[in-house]
């Protein structure tokens, strides 16, 4: 058992994600009823949501917004000021809706954009009116249900001036779904003065490939949080949101989780553009590979003066097979900016393994510990109430990984 | 309860130990001395089995089963525990989850954490930023966790101020006192451990070689005396047994 902290010899590098045949997933699933009651999902199906962060019970939720398939099942708001629909739905009542479409995100940035255009599929409109504070969060679930459909989602979040909302995504299967394409597009709005706190948790399948489309744009005086968490093997996963600070002040913090199984591969990253005077942006990533592969991105872009934004990604290899490869990008545009990064990878020094062995744990144990201290959620500057609820959706993904 | 016979270490292939004869007996409590480098360090992690330290020859056999080729979490769960003299700080860990982990029975962490003055810490990750003398309590607060029965102490007392001392022996002793059967190693250069935990033999390590065996007290005043140099001399010159032996 001696640990040898040798350089790879064989120089391994990562393919790239295998192209997509959108037309080999089928666009119809069988029809889900709308729920009234949301306690009336299968067990199995609660499940696989309470480990993706969504709670059917609703205790401490604000609202909800769960969508089956191609179906919503269920969408009601239980705080006034609050607003919980499809966004299908939210088109209708709001004429003004339309020009927060396609707005942040390019209708014709990729395959899978032009894919969502043409073929959607529902997706959440969430909103907190100016000024609403809630304490609870409002929760949104994307389910896939049926094996090998494609569901393709269009999102909304405005949070209007003023205003502070939370909200928890979770992404989840059933239990019987191997294979699956999911595109999400998801764009949203933080006003003047308001705090949007976005969590988002994936719960996926190996067989499931995910190509989530996301962008924010953050007012004065704004802050933007986005957390991000995917510890379940996925078949690959490609992502890069992105938040455009375009007012005085504003503020976005990215944190992302990633956990690598073998066989699955994650290209995520997180891309901050800072436009306007003051404005701040911090990135962190802790990435673990247990065999999978990990592209870790961040992107920070400056380009007035008087921003100050921080990247900062680390690594842990826990496996001799898997790479993770971390991409940490600066671009300052203007005199006085202010942009720094630091990313490391590495292994679990062998020293904190043989001291937690010598008190009596094996070694996948000590392992297993060390890795879950390094996944640590603290990290994320979450309220307390919010950060036990995310402390309960990891520890219930953690029990199926370790 | 410990019986090292002719054992030869070796790390990164420069020998440590040299034919290192010893026993511990249930219930007894040794203090091993020697300068800095002398291997004292290397002894307590070969019998605890770290993979750096290369047993080349000999055996450690405790409680009458040869450990040699345990793992290190064998060796702990049969009851062989260290207090490290340099432990590696492990991030995201913190010392309430790692007493969680490693607490065999029902274990009052809050109420010994506070005995200690280390209720703070209990938050902290694990040994990142600790003091010497925080270390020192830390260690102590996991063994007494764990409960081994040959407790393998790694200089005790050194950076710890004058009043933790006394609280540092005190533990020591309810460590040891856990079960009657339990025996320690204590490595020590000032001694001053000695004025709380008793010790029942002393024995120098020097240059990798085991050099005295006696009344830990005269040998401690001989080495304060004459240094260390003297006493491999002495042992040379003399048969040890007519220098420090002296009866329990
Ligand atoms: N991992 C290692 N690599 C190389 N040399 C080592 C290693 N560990 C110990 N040594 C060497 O082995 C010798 C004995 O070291 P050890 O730590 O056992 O001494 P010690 O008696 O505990 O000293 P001190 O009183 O300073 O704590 C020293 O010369 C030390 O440099
Ligand atoms: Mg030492």
């Amino acid at each position: 058992m001696v640990y040898h902290m040798r350089t790879r010899k064989t120089k391994k590098t990562i393919p790239p994600i295998a192209k997509i045949n959108i037309k080999s997933y089928q666009a119809n699933s069988a029809p889900k009823a709308y729920l009234d009651d949301l306690g009336s999902v299968t067990s199995d199906q609660k499940k696989n949501m309470l480990a993706a962060g969504v709670d059917p019970t609703q205790k401490s939720r604000s609202g909800t917004y769960v969508q089956m398939d191609h179906n919503v099942v269920h969408a009601r708001s239980l705080y006034p000021g609050l607003e919980v629909m499809s966004t299908s739905e939210a088109l209708k009542k709001y004429e003004w809706l339309d020009n927060y479409f396609w707005k942040v995100v390019a209708l014709d940035a990729d395959e899978f954009t032009r894919q969502a255009h043409l073929q959607q599929h529902h997706g959440y409109f969430l909103r907190a009116l100016p000024g609403v504070k809630a304490t609870y969060p409002l929760q949104a679930c994307l389910f896939i249900n049926d094996n090998n459909i494609i569901q393709n989602v269009h999102n909304i979040i405005i949070a209007e001036e003023g205003s502070d909302l939370q909200v928890i995504t979770g992404c989840a299967t059933a239990s019987d779904v191997r294979r699956g394409l999911h595109i999400g597009i998801s764009e949203f709005y933080v006003k003047k003065g308001a705090r949007l706190t976005f969590t988002m948790i994936h719960n996926w399948a190996e067989d499931v490939s995910v190509r989530p489309r996301t962008a924010a744009l953050v007012e004065a005086g704004a802050t933007f949080l986005s957390n991000y968490i995917c510890l379940k093997p996925v078949k690959d996963l490609q992502m890069y949101p992105k938040a455009e600070l375009i007012g005085r002040g504003a503020v976005a913090r990215y944190n992302t989780i990633l956990f690598a199984h073998p066989g699955s591969r994650l290209d995520v990253g997180s891309r901050v553009i800072l436009k306007a005077k003051d404005s701040r942006a911090e990135v962190v990533a802790r990435a673990v590979s247990a065999g999978g592969d990990i592209i870790a991105r961040g992107h920070l872009k400056g380009e007035v003066a008087g921003i100050k934004a921080h990247l900062e990604c680390r690594g842990l290899m826990v496996s001799e097979k898997g790479l993770i490869h971390a991409i940490p990008e600066l671009e300052g545009h203007v005199a006085g900016v202010d942009m720094s990064h630091e990313a490391a990878v590495g292994k679990i020094a062998h020293e904190e393994i043989e001291y937690l062995m010598s008190r009596g744990l094996s070694q996948g144990e000590a392992q297993a510990a060390i890795v879950r201290g390094f996944l640590d959620t603290s990290i994320m500057g979450l309220p307390a109430s919010l950060q036990k609820e995310v402390d309960q959706a990891i520890s219930a993904c953690e029990k199926e990984v370790f | 309860m410990l019986k090292i016979e002719n054992l030869t270490v070796k790390v990164a292939d420069k020998e440590v130990l040299s034919d290192i004869n010893m026993q511990l007996k249930p219930g007894e409590q040794m203090a091993l001395l020697g300068p800095n480098g002398s291997g004292k360090t290397s002894l307590l992690m070969t019998i605890i089995g770290f993979a750096n330290y290369q047993i080349t020859r000999g055996d450690i056999i405790f409680k009458g089963k040869r450990i040699n080729e345990l793992s290190i979490d064998q060796r702990a769960r049969l009851g062989i525990g260290v207090m490290f003299q340099r432990p590696p700080t492990v991030r995201g860990i913190k010392l309430r989850q790692m007493i969680q982990l490693i607490s065999k029975d029902k274990f009052n962490t809050d109420k010994e954490a506070s005995l200690l003055n280390l209720k703070d810490f209990l938050g902290r990750d694990l040994n990142l930023g600790f003091s010497g003398g925080e270390i020192k309590r830390s260690e102590l607060l996991q063994l007494l966790a764990v409960a081994p029965n040959l407790c393998l102490f790694d200089e005790p007392e050194s950076g710890v101020d004058l009043e933790n001392i006394a609280l540092v022996g005190k533990l020591i002793n309810r460590i040891l006192q856990k079960n009657k059967d339990n025996a320690s190693l204590i490595i020590t250069h000032t001694g001053y451990i000695l004025d709380y935990v008793q010790a029942d033999r002393g024995c120098i390590l020097v240059g990798g070689k085991l050099h005295c065996m006696g009344n830990p007290k005269e040998i401690l005043e001989t080495v304060k005396k004459h240094g260390y140099e003297w006493c491999i001399t002495c042992a040379r010159e003399k048969p040890k047994k007519q220098y420090h032996q002296s009866r329990k």
